[in-house]
């Protein structure tokens, strides 16, 4: 990676000064709060817990692109591999202040994985109650969110592109991993929302 | 080893006085107090006992207990995150609700679970300065108030009053409730105010230290600050007899 190409996708200057910043325990315990309330309204489906995260960070997504094109200015992105940098060294970086390493690229190009540091924003004072239910650690996604945002925002920028966990240290993996796999470029079309 | 691995170790005698000295336990294992310090001298058998028993390990390295939370340097991330995060859960909320006083219970619910869990972080990193823990109404809703809203919210609330009219009334203004600032509400919705959510957090903070109240929202608009929000606290009644007994 050449030193320009680092420094054009350095997110730091516009967290520093151009982000209005929380306190990110505030943000942790209330997606923990979101988290239990849908096990419990989904009874405890894990599946359904899954799902309904991702639609909600699909939702995220398709709002969250504009803010992120007006604050970086980045134009279109030649390449998968460009975009993805991006992702890891604007978008993760002025959202959740922090920066995913990218690794294992497939020899086409086209799908790569995201490590994501522990704990992060969404991970932090969390442990799954893996005593009293088994079925969460081999079930929830407990970060899937992140998964609908990449899927909903990479959309409106006409990428499709498939988004999932494939490791979570919070089910005791060695580390947090988001698979991108994109299947093809979009036409210019308005996506159809979804609730 | 033999099926005895699990079984308790057994003295070797009915009662102390009965043990002579050739009173050796059937594992050869234990204190004998008439052979003395040399009954637990630690022999190839006595040891094989020991190292054989199965244990299972409580707590683990890598627990979430064992990571400081004092000398962690807080994070930070951008307050768009939060709001758009707020912004679904508000709308998931509304989907399952059947009114506008749902609503708001239900969000106001969520909030409580933040709450418990805050003021006890917050207890434990900001106790060690204050150096007392609050016993009396007014002390509590101060530090709520100040140090507990500037460490969740970034600066601490507006103004801290009580009700002239109503005992064990106060309320917590906030002019500009972190929230509900990219939030419109549409007006068939007049009375929604999605600050219900703080408000479940200070009522659980509340609850978790002792101080039974309920609190509830509630859009008192002034110019210039059109969001500005009222959180009445009302307390159990119980706390007036509490409060007077300490005096």
């Amino acid at each position: 990676m050449s030193k320009s190409s680092n420094n054009r996708y350095n997110g730091d200057d516009i967290w520093k000064n151009n982000t209005e910043k929380i306190n990110s325990e505030l943000f942790t315990l209330t997606y923990g709060s979101i988290v239990s309330q849908l096990c419990r309204d989904f009874n405890h489906n894990y599946h359904e817990v899954n799902n309904q995260l991702d639609k909600m960070g699909y939702n995220i997504g398709l709002r969250l692109i504009e803010e992120f094109l007006a604050k970086t200015g980045v134009g279109r992105c030649s390449t998968f591999k460009e975009t993805v940098e991006v992702i890891s060294k604007l978008g993760f970086k002025i959202f959740l202040n922090i920066t995913p390493q990218i690794e294992n690229w497939s020899s086409d190009n086209k799908s790569c994985s995201l490590i994501l540091p522990d704990p992060n924003p969404l991970t932090e004072f969390v442990e799954l109650p893996n005593l009293k239910d088994a079925e969460i650690l081999k079930e929830l996604w407990y970060s899937q969110i992140l998964c609908g945002v990449l899927r909903g925002a990479l959309q409106m920028v006409q990428l499709d592109v498939d988004v999932n966990f494939v490791k979570d240290t919070l089910r005791g993996d060695d580390k947090t991993e988001i698979r991108l796999k994109l299947n093809k470029f979009l036409k210019d079309e308005v996506p159809a929302g979804e609730d | 080893m033999s099926n005895n691995d699990n079984d308790i170790i057994l003295a070797s005698a009915t009662s102390l006085s009965t043990l002579t000295i050739n009173d050796i336990s059937k594992d050869g294992f234990g204190y004998n107090p008439s052979v003395g310090p040399q009954s637990n001298n630690i022999t190839q058998e006595t040891s094989n006992y020991l190292l054989s028993k199965r244990t299972t390990s409580i707590t683990s390295p890598n627990s979430i207990y064992d990571k400081s939370i004092i000398n962690k340097k807080t994070n930070e991330i951008s307050l768009s995150s939060l709001s758009f995060l707020f912004c679904e859960i508000v709308n998931w909320c509304h989907k399952s609700s059947k009114g506008i006083q749902d609503l708001e219970t239900r969000l106001n619910g969520l909030g409580y679970t933040v709450g418990q869990k805050y003021i006890e972080l917050i207890k434990l990193r900001e106790g060690f300065k204050t150096n007392k823990r609050e016993i009396k109404i007014i002390e509590m809703l101060q530090f709520i108030h100040g140090i507990f809203w500037k460490s969740i919210f970034g600066k601490t609330a507006n103004e801290l009053e009580q009700s002239q009219d109503v005992s064990n009334e106060y309320m917590i203004i906030d002019n500009s409730p972190l929230m509900s600032k990219f939030i419109s509400i549409p007006k068939e919705y007049g009375e929604l105010n999605c600050s219900a959510f703080i408000a479940g957090i200070i009522e659980g903070a509340l609850d978790s230290s002792g101080f039974f109240a309920n609190v509830t929202a509630h859009s008192m608009a002034i110019p210039g600050f059109p969001l500005r929000t009222v959180f009445l606290i009302k307390f159990d009644e119980s706390l007036s007899i509490r409060e007077s007994l300490r005096r």
